[in-house]
C-alpha cells in the first residue's frame, strides 16, 4: 500500500518533471527567437557595407563582424541630422507627456472627486470616442493644421497629442480607489480644491501617474502617422521618421540604418528594463479584469 | 448655503476639466463631426470643398455595369479589404501561441522575469524600427531567414529555395504576418492571459485532481472557461487593431506593393489624405472603417458576451 503510494508520486513527480522540462523548452526556443533577430540587427550595425552584402557562411560569420565598426554610431550622426532628430523626439515625448499627465490628471480628478451638472454624460462621451479609429479624426485636425499654419512646426507635433480620453479614464480609475476620508479632514481644515487635488490626490496616486507617464512616453516615442503627416523637413523630424533618411534613392546604408534603429531603441528598452516590474503589474491592473 | 457650495464645486470643476476639455473638445469631439461632413465633399485643401452628397460612399461601395457584367467602382479598395482581412487571419494563431507562453511562464520558472523581458521587447520597440529590420531579415539575398534556410537544407543535404519574402505577391502577407506573429506574440496579450491565469484559484485544480482529472482535462474545465472574459477581450482588441493596422508596414517596407499585395485600408486612407489629398474620400473611407468596427465590436459583445464566463 505504502510502496504503491511512493511509486504513484514518483511517477506524477517524473510527470510534473516532464512538463516543467517542455515549459523550459518552449521558453528557451521562444526566447532565442525573438532575441535573435535583435543580436543580427546590432552586429550588422557594427559591419562595413560591404561585410553586409556577403554570405554568411556559418553563425559565427552571422553573428560576429570580422572587425568592430564603432564609427558606423559616429558616421550615422554624420550622415544624417540624427542629432537632431533625437532632440525632437526627447522634447516632443516630454512635452506631450508632461501634458498629458497634466490635463488628464486634473480631468480624471474632477470626473473622480467632484460632483457637477452633466457629469456621467460627458464622461460617456470621452469613453465613446475611444471607441473612434484614429484615422476619423486625424483627417480634420491635419486639416485643422494645414489651417492653423501648424505645419512643419512644434505646436502640431505637441498639442493635438495632449489631449487623451484614456489617460484620463485610466486616471479617474485609480483616483476612484481613494479614500474619502482623507479628503473630508482636508475640507475641514479647510482646504481648497486645488490644494486636495495638488497635496492629497496626485501624491497618492504616483504608481497610476507613473504608469501612465512611461506609457505616453513610449506611445510617443514610438509614433509614426502623425509626425509623418505635419511635418515636412529634417529639422522638425522625429526619430522613426529621420530613420527613413537613411534610405536615399538610389541604396539604402544598411549598416548605418541599422546602428540608427538600434539608438532609436535604447533609450526605450533602457527604461523597459528600470521598469519592468511596474510596467507589467500596471499592464495587469489596467488591462482587463480577468 | 449649501447651494453656494455646490456652485462653488461645479465651478471648480469645470475649471479642472476645461485644459482637456478644450483640448477634447478641437481635436477629438468636433473632428468627429467635421469628419462626416468631409465624407459628402470633394475636397484637396487648396481649393473650396465641393458638396457630392453620397458620391464617395457610392465610389467606395457601390458597383456599375462594364460589358454587361456588374463591377465594382473602386477595384482596389476591395483588394485593400481583403488584404487587411487576410493579415488578421493571424489573430487567433497568435493567441493561441500567447497563451502557450503564457501557461509555460505560469509554472514555476527560474528566471520568469528575464524571459518576461525577453518576450515583452519586440512590442515596445519603436514600430519603424522593429520594421526596418524585419525589412532586412527578409531580404532574399542577405537576409537572416534564407540564411537559416540555406543552412537547414545544406544540413539535410538538399538545397531548399528561400522565398522571395516582401518581393514576392504570394509570400508578402505571410512575410508580415510572421513579423506581426514576432511582435505580438509576447507581448500585451501574453501579460493579461499570464494575469488572468494567476487568478484561477488553486483549489479548482486541487479538487479536479481529487477527482482524477488529467491535464487536459483541467485545462478545458477549468483554465480555458476561467480565461474566457481575457481572451474575449484580446480578440475584440485585436480585431479592432487588426482593421486600423498596416500602416507602418506598408509605408516602410513594401510600399504597399508587390502589386497592391500588402496595402491596407489604413494605408489606403493615408495615401487618399496625403498622397493624392482627396481628403473627403479619404473620410469616407474611414467612416466606413467606423462603421465596421463598431459592428463588429456590437455584434461581440452582443453574442460574444454569452460565451464568456464570467
Amino acid at each position: 500500500m505504502a510502496e504503491k503510494k511512493i511509486k504513484r508520486r514518483s511517477a506524477a513527480g517524473s510527470k510534473e518533471k516532464g512538463l516543467q522540462f517542455f515549459a523550459y523548452t518552449v521558453l528557451v526556443i521562444g526566447a532565442i527567437s525573438m532575441i535573435m533577430p535583435f543580436l543580427w540587427m546590432t552586429t550588422t550595425s557594427l559591419k562595413t557595407l560591404d561585410a553586409i552584402f556577403i554570405q554568411p557562411k556559418n553563425w559565427i560569420q552571422m553573428f560576429v563582424p570580422t572587425m568592430f565598426k564603432w564609427e558606423n554610431y559616429a558616421e550615422a550622426f554624420r550622415v544624417v541630422p540624427f542629432a537632431k532628430f533625437y532632440l525632437n523626439s526627447i522634447f516632443v515625448g516630454l512635452a506631450v507627456t508632461i501634458g498629458q499627465v497634466l490635463t488628464s490628471s486634473m480631468a480624471a480628478y474632477a470626473f473622480s472627486r467632484l460632483t457637477f451638472p452633466g457629469r456621467d454624460k460627458l464622461f460617456f462621451a470621452y469613453l465613446a470616442t475611444m471607441m473612434i479609429p484614429g484615422s476619423v479624426t486625424m483627417i480634420p485636425v491635419y486639416v485643422l493644421m494645414r489651417l492653423f499654419g501648424w505645419v512643419d512646426t512644434y505646436k502640431a507635433l505637441i498639442i493635438p497629442m495632449i489631449f487623451s480620453a484614456y489617460g484620463t479614464f485610466m486616471l479617474r480609475q485609480f483616483f476612484m480607489t481613494l479614500p474619502k476620508d482623507l479628503e473630508d479632514a482636508a475640507k475641514i481644515d479647510g482646504c481648497g480644491f486645488f490644494r486636495i487635488f495638488w497635496t492629497i490626490i496626485l501624491p497618492l496616486s504616483k504608481p497610476a501617474l507613473a504608469t501612465l507617464t512611461v506609457f505616453t512616453f513610449m506611445g510617443n516615442w514610438g509614433n509614426f502617422m502623425w509626425p509623418l503627416l505635419v511635418t515636412n523637413t529634417d529639422s522638425m523630424r522625429t526619430l522613426p521618421i529621420g530613420l527613413e533618411s537613411f534610405k536615399t534613392q538610389y541604396s539604402t546604408d544598411w549598416h548605418l540604418l541599422m546602428a540608427g534603429s538600434v539608438m532609436a531603441m535604447l533609450p526605450i528598452v533602457i527604461i523597459f528594463i528600470f521598469t519592468q516590474r511596474y510596467f507589467v503589474e500596471s499592464i495587469k491592473l489596467t488591462g482587463v479584469k480577468g | 448655503m449649501a447651494l453656494k457650495a455646490r456652485g462653488k464645486e461645479t465651478l471648480a470643476a469645470y475649471l479642472f476639466l476645461s485644459p482637456n476639455l478644450i483640448g477634447f473638445m478641437v481635436f477629438t469631439f468636433l473632428p468627429v463631426f467635421v469628419s462626416l461632413l468631409l465624407s459628402f465633399y470633394a475636397w484637396d485643401i487648396t481649393s473650396a470643398p465641393k458638396f457630392v452628397g453620397i458620391d464617395n460612399f457610392v465610389k467606395l461601395l457601390g458597383f456599375h455595369s462594364e460589358g454587361g457584367s456588374l463591377v465594382v467602382n473602386d477595384t482596389k479598395f476591395w483588394q485593400y479589404l481583403w488584404n487587411t482581412l487576410f493579415l488578421m487571419f493571424s489573430i487567433p494563431i497568435c493567441m493561441m501561441a500567447s497563451l502557450g507562453l503564457a501557461i509555460a511562464l505560469n509554472r514555476k520558472i527560474k528566471g520568469e522575469s528575464v524571459f518576461r523581458t525577453l518576450f515583452f521587447l519586440p512590442s515596445i520597440c519603436p514600430g519603424v524600427a522593429v520594421a526596418i529590420l524585419w525589412l532586412w531579415i527578409f531580404n532574399p539575398d542577405f537576409g537572416m531567414l534564407n540564411n537559416i534556410i540555406y543552412w537547414i537544407g545544406k544540413f539535410l543535404g538538399f538545397v531548399i529555395p528561400g522565398p522571395l519574402w516582401l518581393n514576392s505577391p504570394g509570400w508578402a502577407k505571410p512575410s508580415l504576418m510572421l513579423m506581426n506573429f514576432w511582435i505580438a506574440i509576447g507581448g500585451m496579450n501574453m501579460i493579461l492571459y499570464l494575469a488572468a491565469l494567476q487568478g484561477i484559484p488553486r483549489d479548482f485544480y486541487e479538487a479536479a485532481e481529487i477527482d482524477g482529472a488529467n491535464g487536459w482535462q483541467k485545462f478545458w474545465a477549468i483554465t480555458w472557461p476561467q480565461i474566457s472574459p481575457t481572451t474575449f477581450f484580446i480578440f475584440l482588441m485585436s480585431i479592432i487593431g487588426g482593421f486600423q493596422g498596416g500602416f507602418m508596414q506598408a509605408y516602410i517596407m513594401t510600399g504597399g506593393g508587390p502589386g497592391g499585395a500588402t496595402t491596407t485600408i489604413e494605408y489606403y486612407i493615408f495615401n487618399n489624405l496625403y498622397t493624392w489629398q482627396n481628403v473627403g474620400y479619404a473620410s469616407a473611407i474611414a467612416w466606413f472603417l467606423f462603421i465596421v468596427i463598431f459592428a463588429f465590436s456590437l455584434v461581440n459583445w452582443r453574442y460574444g458576451g454569452k460565451l464568456v464566463h464570467y
